[in-house]
């Protein structure tokens, strides 16, 4: 059933990595990503692993949600390592088959890159997972506030971010009802030729598309008689502190990426 | 006690969609005044007004002609349409579609970040608001999780937080169960009673206008009733054919006095009832 | 034969998740062909659930659905028929008009069933008129209608589907006591010319008490009572107690009781508590 697919992945807690500063976890992800670049060897990796396990324990989210992370990209990684281990040429051949040949390099190579893409996806999901979808969304609006003076609608993307994550759970909610409803008039959504299917979708997206145009309406009336007038003068209720905390973190990262930095050079 | 809301020969008009249709006259001439602190009901069928005329009082709408003045502020005056705003809060229908944020106490401080109030003031006032509706508990909670009649009550401490004069609540009760409509009247009659906060409340259950200080009945753009509720109740005959119902225990002494009872026609509680009937059987 | 039955009914959602909930549990009863059935709990008591098990729409966790004693889940490529013999009305019902036309819209269940043209007209016209709906809004679009309008559309879009059975989940939701009136109006209207077997959700137990037959009252995921409307009545302090709202009529009774003044009966409308207290007013005159 649509009900229970959970959008966003937070899992609320009250880790050392939870209670960051967003903004502070944003830099640092990318900081993290910078860190997974620096290098080309597996040695370099070593170093974001490390990182990445640290980490994961601080968060104090189980192991097993981690691995459902990567889950999905395992086709994507298999891919990766067989292209890269019968296309990689050089180095001593261990294995010949026709024209194709596995050699040293290849191996790893592809482990470097299995290894890097689980890292990279493993790690950012520590943001997510830590992270509340509308604290993301306020961090974001508050580290791209200095482009306003660019003209850049930094608060208006905000609040339609924030608008939209909040009305995720009730449209999946409507889709289902309507859905049910058009199901007990005998429209065939899951079974059915295509076409058939096809035409009965409009039965569920003309109502959708209506009704989420009376919501958009009726919010839009009620946040004018909120006072909303955009984003000039707004004070907020969440108050974004950094705290010695969050500098130690990013100084631990940057330390960590100074590491990867030098052992890329080292290994080069 | 001085009027906070002043209707003066009040008309309205929807534009008319193409040149061929007349505009349709929706308010055709409303006087009406309302204290501060007073809790007044609005009853009406469908389509006889009522929530046209609850959108003039924060300026949703304006008048065709005619005035509304609120706390004497002109609702047709733009330059001070947030002090106007402020004043008069504004509680709809749909819970769903009057919440803006994804966590409950931000909702809450949704207008006082509009209006820039500093940050203690803020924290202040969203945790009294959220307490003076039996919320407090539930402020980190997504409004999805919460039933009809506590999303109601978020909305209501989402207006209370501006600390307005007087609410205008159009048809809170209509999508909500009646625990949901137990808990949303008992929050509203607690604001007004605590905080003398002025109560326009639209509706068309009659139970809860009976609990009200005075109600209006809007039949066709005009107000047909306006007094004390075991007054406008007692008309029975004149309700029904608006197409509003009375009370049980009000239609029950009514029918008892036609049939040639000495019973008062002005019921409009179980107790009354239950006294009256008492009395009837007592002195036989 | 009941035209519909339960046996040991048992449905969880989310099964085997921390979220898991058992929604209808172990719920048996039988309805018979042509009656009419008020449904009553307050939200969350697995109302819901129940009734959308009667047409196919959920399947069981455990237990047995059986249509005219054959159960409906025999054969799963058949669960279609089932939806066309038991007709559901959801909440709201008029958010889910789509079509251009009011009578596109109306036809939309009857076309799905496969009948041709000519059938499909008269079943539209047939309901439009048991619905109050007359003939020249049938080529307007269902959305310029009015909110009481747009609703008798949706519940006709069901009954022209001619089921056997039509479950209406709070038809009269956010209207007006004169839509309301209409609405009930019409449904009890069809049930009478049909002598289909009709179940209506609602809220209101005065709504109810003013029309059905037999009240089934669902609380905790449980079948607290399937009864006569009159029985069901003379356990208004327990019904009162798990949280339903009793007609106000019914309450002042049951405090005239405590008060000592028991007329021994069951009241539940004003007529009939008026006409009580008139027979014993005029007994102790007679006196």
């Amino acid at each position: 059933m649509l009900r229970d697919i959970t959008i966003g992945q937070y899992f609320p807690g009250n880790s050392v990595i939870h209670k960051l500063d967003p903004r502070f976890k944003i830099i640092i992800t990318i900081l993290y990503i910078v860190m997974l670049f620096t290098g080309d060897s597996l040695l370099c990796l070593v170093v974001g692993a490390v990182y990445t396990v640290m980490a994961i324990l601080l968060s104090r989210i189980k192991l097993k949600m981690f691995v459902k992370s990567v889950k999905p990209i395992i086709p994507f990684l298999v891919i990766t390592a067989v292209i890269n281990l019968l296309l990689v040429n050089s180095g001593e051949v261990l294995w010949r088959w026709k024209f194709f040949k596995i050699t040293d390099e290849g191996i790893n190579i592809s482990l470097f890159m299995i290894i890097r893409i689980v890292l990279l996806i493993a790690g950012t999901s520590i943001l997510t997972y830590t992270t509340s979808p509308i604290t993301l969304t306020d961090a974001i609006e508050r580290l791209l506030s200095p482009l306003k003076k660019l003209h850049f609608p930094v608060h208006e993307l905000a609040m339609m971010m924030s608008i939209a994550l909040r009305f995720i759970p009730t449209l999946i909610e409507e889709t289902d009802k309507i859905m049910s409803a058009q199901k007990a008039r005998g429209a065939e959504i899951d079974t059915g030729s295509f076409m058939n299917r096809a035409r009965n979708l409009i039965s569920i997206l003309v109502p959708l598309f209506i009704s989420s145009f009376r919501r958009a309406d009726e919010l839009a009336t009620a946040m004018e008689c909120r006072c909303y007038n955009g984003g000039e003068g707004r004070t907020r209720l969440r108050q974004l502190k950094s705290s010695a905390r969050d500098y130690i973190a990013l100084a631990v990262t940057v330390m960590f990426l100074a590491a990867a930095i030098i052992v890329a050079q080292m290994t080069k | 006690m001085e009027n906070i809301i002043e209707i003066k020969d009040l008309h309205f008009c929807y534009e008319a969609e193409d040149e061929d249709s007349q505009p349709a006259e929706v308010l055709k001439g409303i006087d009406l005044n309302i204290k501060q602190g007073e809790f007044v009901a609005v009853l009406g069928h469908n389509g006889s007004g009522k929530s046209t005329l609850a959108k003039h009082l924060n300026a949703i709408l304006l008048p065709t002609s005619g005035k509304v003045t609120v706390n004497g502020i002109d609702t047709a005056d733009e330059s001070r349409i947030f002090e106007l705003r402020q004043c008069a809060g504004m509680v709809f229908q749909n819970p769903d579609n009057q919440i803006v944020s994804s966590i409950v106490e931000e909702d809450v401080a949704f207008a006082l970040e509009n209006l820039g109030v500093p940050y203690e003031e803020m924290r202040r006032r969203v945790d009294e608001s959220l307490k003076a509706v039996n919320m407090y508990e539930y402020r980190l909670h997504s409004p999805t999780q919460l039933s009809g009649g506590q999303k109601q009550r978020v909305a209501i401490a989402g207006i209370i937080a501006m600390e307005p004069k007087c609410i205008i609540l159009d048809e809170p009760t209509a999508m909500l169960d009646p625990q949901g409509r137990k808990e949303v009247l008992a929050a509203i009659k607690r604001m007004n009673r605590e905080k003398g906060i002025t109560i326009v409340l639209i509706t068309h259950y009659m139970e809860e206008a009976a609990q009200c200080g005075r109600v209006v009945v809007m039949d066709k753009g005009r107000v047909v009733l306006d007094d004390k509720p075991e007054k406008v109740f007692s008309q029975v005959d004149k309700l029904k054919s608006i197409g509003l119902d009375v009370p049980q225990v009000t239609e029950l002494a009514w029918e008892l006095k036609k049939s040639g009872l000495d019973i008062s026609p002005e019921i409009i509680s179980e107790d009354e009832c239950v006294e009256a009937i008492l009395r009837i059987f007592g002195n036989k | 034969m009941p035209i519909l039955e339960t046996q040991e009914l048992t449905y969880t959602y989310s099964q085997g998740t921390p979220f898991e909930k058992t929604a209808v549990d172990h719920v048996s009863l039988k309805i018979e062909e042509g009656e009419l059935i008020g449904v009553m709990g307050h939200t969350g008591s697995g109302k819901s659930t129940l009734i959308q098990h009667f047409n196919g729409l959920l399947r069981p966790t455990s237990g047995k659905i059986l249509l005219e004693g054959k159960d409906i889940w025999e054969n799963k490529e058949k669960i279609r028929d089932v939806r066309f013999k038991v007709g559901l009305v959801f909440q709201y019902p008029e958010y889910q008009l789509f079509e251009e036309t009011v009578y596109k819209d109306i036809a939309f269940g009857p076309k799905n069933m496969g009948l041709d043209d000519a059938e499909i007209k008269r079943r539209v016209y047939a309901t439009a008129h048991d619905i109050g709906l007359s003939e020249e809004l049938m080529e307007r679009s269902p959305f310029e209608l009015s909110g009481g309008q747009k609703r008798r559309v949706a519940i006709a879009g069901v009954m022209a589907m001619e089921p056997k059975v039509l479950i209406l989940d709070e038809p009269t939701a956010g209207l007006d006591p004169a839509g309301r009136d209409k609405i009930l109006g019409h449904i009890k209207a069809y049930h009478q010319r049909t002598g289909n077997t009709t179940l209506i959700v609602s809220h209101s137990m005065e709504d109810i008490a003013s029309f059905a037959d037999r009240i089934l009252v669902m609380s905790k995921a449980k079948l607290f009572c399937f009864d006569e409307t009159v029985k069901v009545f003379s356990r208004a302090e327990e019904i009162a107690q798990i949280g339903l709202d009793v007609p106000q009529i019914t309450k002042v009774f049951m405090k005239l009781k405590k008060q000592g003044l028991d007329f021994g009966k069951e009241v539940y409308t004003v007529g009939y508590a008026k006409d009580l207290l008139m027979k014993h007013l005029n007994a102790r005159e007679g006196l």
